[in-house]
């Protein structure tokens, strides 16, 4: 089965290929093994957080600081501008929306009840420009009975810093007592489920207008429109107060829309998703990879011109590590990281684990490397890339954004 | 050839219930926990579940029968959890419900079969009757909307016998059809539309020796005796096709060839490895002649329609929709739409229990809702329930993907092209 190009995995980066592939009437494929990282998202791209254990409030000069050996250096301090500014009107195609841009962090309300700077956010939550301020100095924090994902003492604490007076109270609804019978499933998605049929929106609404009397705005869990982005728009609407959402423990409610969103732009676009399928081997000649074998279809093969690897880090298994071996398990392709064990972990937790900066090593055009030769047809992008510890920099959707278009360029040439 | 190293995560139980990281992606797709809360959703009847009953089985939850067996949780899950396996197989392992004379009826679909289609006069206008629709539901409570599949006068097997058997050996290259219940009692022309496709490719068609329903309505309604055993009936005859004549087994039915690949090991424990990878959808056999060169279709002229495709579960899982839809888009006067991939709430037998009515029609209304906005001349689809679903709700008549490229195919032109090349290849 011949494709123009084929991507393997369907994360940020993957649909970020696949989509800007797809725009430029490229016949393209996805194939990924399971739902991604998207799924747990916080509803925040990161671009830069975070350099040298110091707060960064303009990533793209930021940038400048950061190693030689980083994906955003290696996508060119020269191309970072651009593309950053491209990355968000393709996700808007789609159908995201977001606040925020890249020479200047913004700051959202995390779960643990701080300020986290971030680059683009979906415009479900609020954007703010103070880190150590609150806009407001009466606030409702509100859950929902049995929702255990929704920490409010955290956010109340949080507050406290602030110097912001905050009171925690719990909403039960008849509508949520079959999902809450059993713990374990009154989980955002669940309720966002029930949001999502639309009739008991203005029933909680009318209870939280009750209970939100003399206070200036109301803090909830973002449970709020998983397949139907309007339950957000309307809940902002009908209350009447500000109302500032938090993300909840994952999964996340806006993470998941925006993977659908995603995959729907890209089928939308004549793309084909294989869902569900996994890539196990590849045929190369020549330093070239000809041809990929998945589960699904065996012994028909998916040709392409060329392949981008975006199949994620550890925990979407785009790369492996055994208790003696680290390996990228589709091709066997060189990694970028330490051979000796003893080196993949600094004992200080907190630290910044060396493990986190491994992954599939590629040459200065972002072609992997297999026994030190480039494979000249088959791309990597996104986690799957070594050079950065994207949680604790605070960089991770910025790395798989930006070097997806980059790779994307580089096919297009 | 590069080898990559094989990643086969640990596990200690027969299933793979431990690879669960608990992330709720599976709840998110499922169908039933959209419209049902009465159903506790993939990840607590599957791996959490299992947990339970592995410490006492009395943590069986008989809720656990409102699962479609879809599979839509484990094309999602990120870790590979098999989770309808397990989900089917603690309803094998500890239901207490006897299945009831309903579900004997629902389930024995080649009994029956054969019993309606020898007084098929009298018994399409009798199930169609409103008041014996009424008894139905009322007495073996298969709900009285649901329309009974009409029951052919002549069965297809009996049809091939007569009028196809011998014109298949003046072929060179040869096939075995699984043509399944449906097409047997229901639906003759779909075999015929397929025959007429394969002689038109250069390949004759025979039938195995004697087959049996795949019994993917026993497994369902609990009858895994009976399964089990047609299941290893089904092996052996697949074994004389394809290793004794080397002749590979296509069927058209999506549901049929999933089970017989997939459940039968998974689920009875019916080992198949010896013939899983020459058991397969004839579309996928077709699309492979023809993505190799092998074979070039030619199509008819004034072939002028507007098809939507729907991707019925067990595709989804197979992932082999792809076949279907690129021959159909082969076809130069198709104007193809593709509809969002979403379960029609049917699951073979599920649907007709009156007690799963409402659900089953809750989950299929987002397609429907797609079907009756696309504005095609029909649907398309692989899998018979789901145009038995589609056609009773929906203002759309569906037709399989085979008998689409059967009318749209120019028989004797794609046949010149081989025999002019086996021509030229004799020479
Ligand atoms: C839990 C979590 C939360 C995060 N939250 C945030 C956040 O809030 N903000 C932020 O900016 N960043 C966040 N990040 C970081 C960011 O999500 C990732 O950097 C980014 O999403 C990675 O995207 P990706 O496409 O490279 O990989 P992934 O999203 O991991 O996708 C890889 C895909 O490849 C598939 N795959 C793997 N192997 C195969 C194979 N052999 N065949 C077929 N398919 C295969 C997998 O199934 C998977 O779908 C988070 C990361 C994690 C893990
Ligand atoms: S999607 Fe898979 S890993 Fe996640 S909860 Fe469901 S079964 Fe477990
Ligand atoms: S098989 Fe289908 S119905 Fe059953 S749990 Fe999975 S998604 Fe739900």
């Amino acid at each position: 089965m011949k494709f123009d190009n084929i991507i393997i995995g369907g994360g940020l980066s993957g649909l970020t290929c696949g989509i800007k592939l797809a725009e430029q009437g490229r016949k393209c494929a996805i194939v990924s093994s399971g739902q991604s990282a998207i799924h747990f998202f916080s509803g925040s791209f990161d671009l830069l957080g975070q350099v040298n254990g110091e707060e960064v409030s303009h990533p793209i000069e930021a940038i400048k600081n950061l190693a030689d050996t980083h994906p955003y250096q290696r996508v060119g301090i020269e191309n970072i501008g651009r593309l950053a500014e491209e990355a968000p009107q393709l996700l808007n195609r789609a159908g995201l929306k977001f606040c925020g841009k890249a020479d200047q962090n913004h700051f959202v309300l995390t779960p643990m009840g701080v300020m986290k700077p971030s680059w683009l956010t979906l415009d479900d939550f609020t954007c703010f420009d103070q880190k150590h301020s609150f806009p407001w100095k009466k606030v409702l924090i509100l859950n929902f009975s049995g929702f255990l994902d929704f920490h409010t003492l955290f956010v109340k604490d949080g507050l406290k810093k602030f110097e912001v007076d905050s009171q925690i109270k719990n909403i039960a609804m008849k509508a949520f007592e079959a999902i809450r019978k059993n713990p374990s499933e009154m989980r955002s998605t669940n309720i966002a489920k029930v949001f999502d049929k639309g009739d008991v929106l203005d029933e909680f609404v009318k209870k939280a207008n009750l209970l939100s009397e003399g206070f200036e705005v109301i803090i909830l869990p973002s449970v709020f429109g998983l397949f139907n982005k309007k339950v957000v728009d309307e809940l902002k609407a009908k209350v009447n107060k500000p109302v500032v959402l938090v993300p909840a423990i994952p999964p996340s409610v806006p993470g998941i829309r925006s993977q659908m969103l995603l995959s729907r732009r890209f089928q939308e676009l004549g793309g084909t998703f294989f869902m569900g399928d996994n890539v196990e081997e590849g045929y190369f000649e020549n330093n070239r990879l000809m041809d990929i074998r998945t589960n699904n279809h065996g012994d028909i093969k998916l040709e392409a011109d060329a392949f981008i690897l975006a199949s994620g880090s550890f925990y979407s298994k785009g790369i492996v590590a055994t208790h003696d071996k680290l390996y990228e398990p589709i091709f066997g392709l060189d990694i970028d990281g330490d051979t000796d064990r003893s080196q993949w972990l600094d004992e200080k937790f907190f630290k910044d684990q060396p493990y986190m900066h491994f992954g599939v090593k590629a040459d200065s055009n972002f072609r992997a490397l297999m026994k030190g030769q480039a494979i000249e047809n088959l791309y990597v992008a996104g986690s799957v890339l070594g050079g950065a510890n994207a949680l604790k920099e605070g960089s991770g959707a910025g790395i798989s954004l930006l070097t997806s278009l980059h790779v994307v360029e580089q096919i297009l040439k | 050839m590069m080898k990559k190293e094989i990643f086969e995560p640990f596990n200690i139980s027969d299933n793979n219930f431990e690879q669960c990281v608990k992330c709720t992606i599976c709840t998110v797709y499922c169908p039933v926990l959209e419209v049902n809360p009465d159903y506790p959703g993939p990840k607590q009847s599957g791996p959490d579940g299992e947990r339970l009953r592995l410490k006492d089985p009395g943590f069986y939850d008989e809720a656990l029968k409102l699962c479609l067996n879809c599979k839509r949780c484990e094309v999602a899950c990120p870790h590979g959890v098999k989770i309808g396996d397990i989900i089917q197989m603690a309803r094998i392992k500890h239901s207490k419900k006897k299945p009831k004379f309903r579900d004997m009826i629902l389930a024995n679909t080649d009994i029956v079969g054969s019993m309606a289609s020898t007084f098929a006069p009298l018994v399409n206008p009798m199930v169609a009757l409103k008041p014996v629709r009424r008894i139905m539901d009322g007495v073996l409570k298969i709900d009285h909307h649901r329309i009974f599949p009409k029951y052919a006068g002549m069965r297809f097997e009996t049809w091939y016998r007569r009028y196809a058997a011998k014109k298949q050996m003046d072929f060179k290259k040869h096939v075995s059809y699984f043509h399944g219940c449906y097409v047997n009692y229901n639906f003759p022309q779909q075999g015929k539309d397929l025959i007429k496709i394969m002689n038109a490719a250069g390949y004759g068609v025979h039938l195995l020796e004697k087959e049996k329903c795949c019994g993917v309505a026993l497994i369902s309604n609990g009858l895994i005796k009976q399964a089990t055993k047609q299941a290893r009936h089904n092996v052996e005859a697949f074994k004389k096709s394809i290793i004794d004549k080397k002749m590979p087994v296509i069927s058209t039915s999506s549901t049929c060839i999933f089970t017989i690949r997939d459940e039968y090991p998974h689920l009875l424990g019916v080992e198949n490895n010896e013939i899983r990878d020459e058991s397969e959808l004839a579309t996928r056999f077709l699309f492979r002649l023809v993505d190799s060169g092998k074979l070039k279709l030619v199509f008819k002229k004034n072939y002028k329609k507007r098809i939507a495709y729907h991707t019925p579960c067990h595709m989804e899982k197979l992932g082999w929709s792809i076949y279907s839809t690129s021959l159909l888009r082969m076809i130069p006067g198709v104007d193809f739409v593709s509809l969002e991939s979403r379960c029609c709430g049917i699951a073979g037998t599920y649907g007709f229990k009156k007690e799963n009515y409402e659900t089953s029609q809750g989950v299929g209304k987002p397609l429907f809702d797609q079907i009756d906005s696309s504005d095609v001349d029909f649907v398309a689809t692989d899998c018979e329930t789901c145009k038995w679903q589609i056609e009773m709700s929906t203002s759309r008549s569906v037709q399989h993907p085979i008998s689409i490229l059967a009318e749209a195919l120019d028989v004797e032109a794609t046949m010149k092209l081989w025999q002019n090349e086996s021509a030229e290849i004799s020479l």
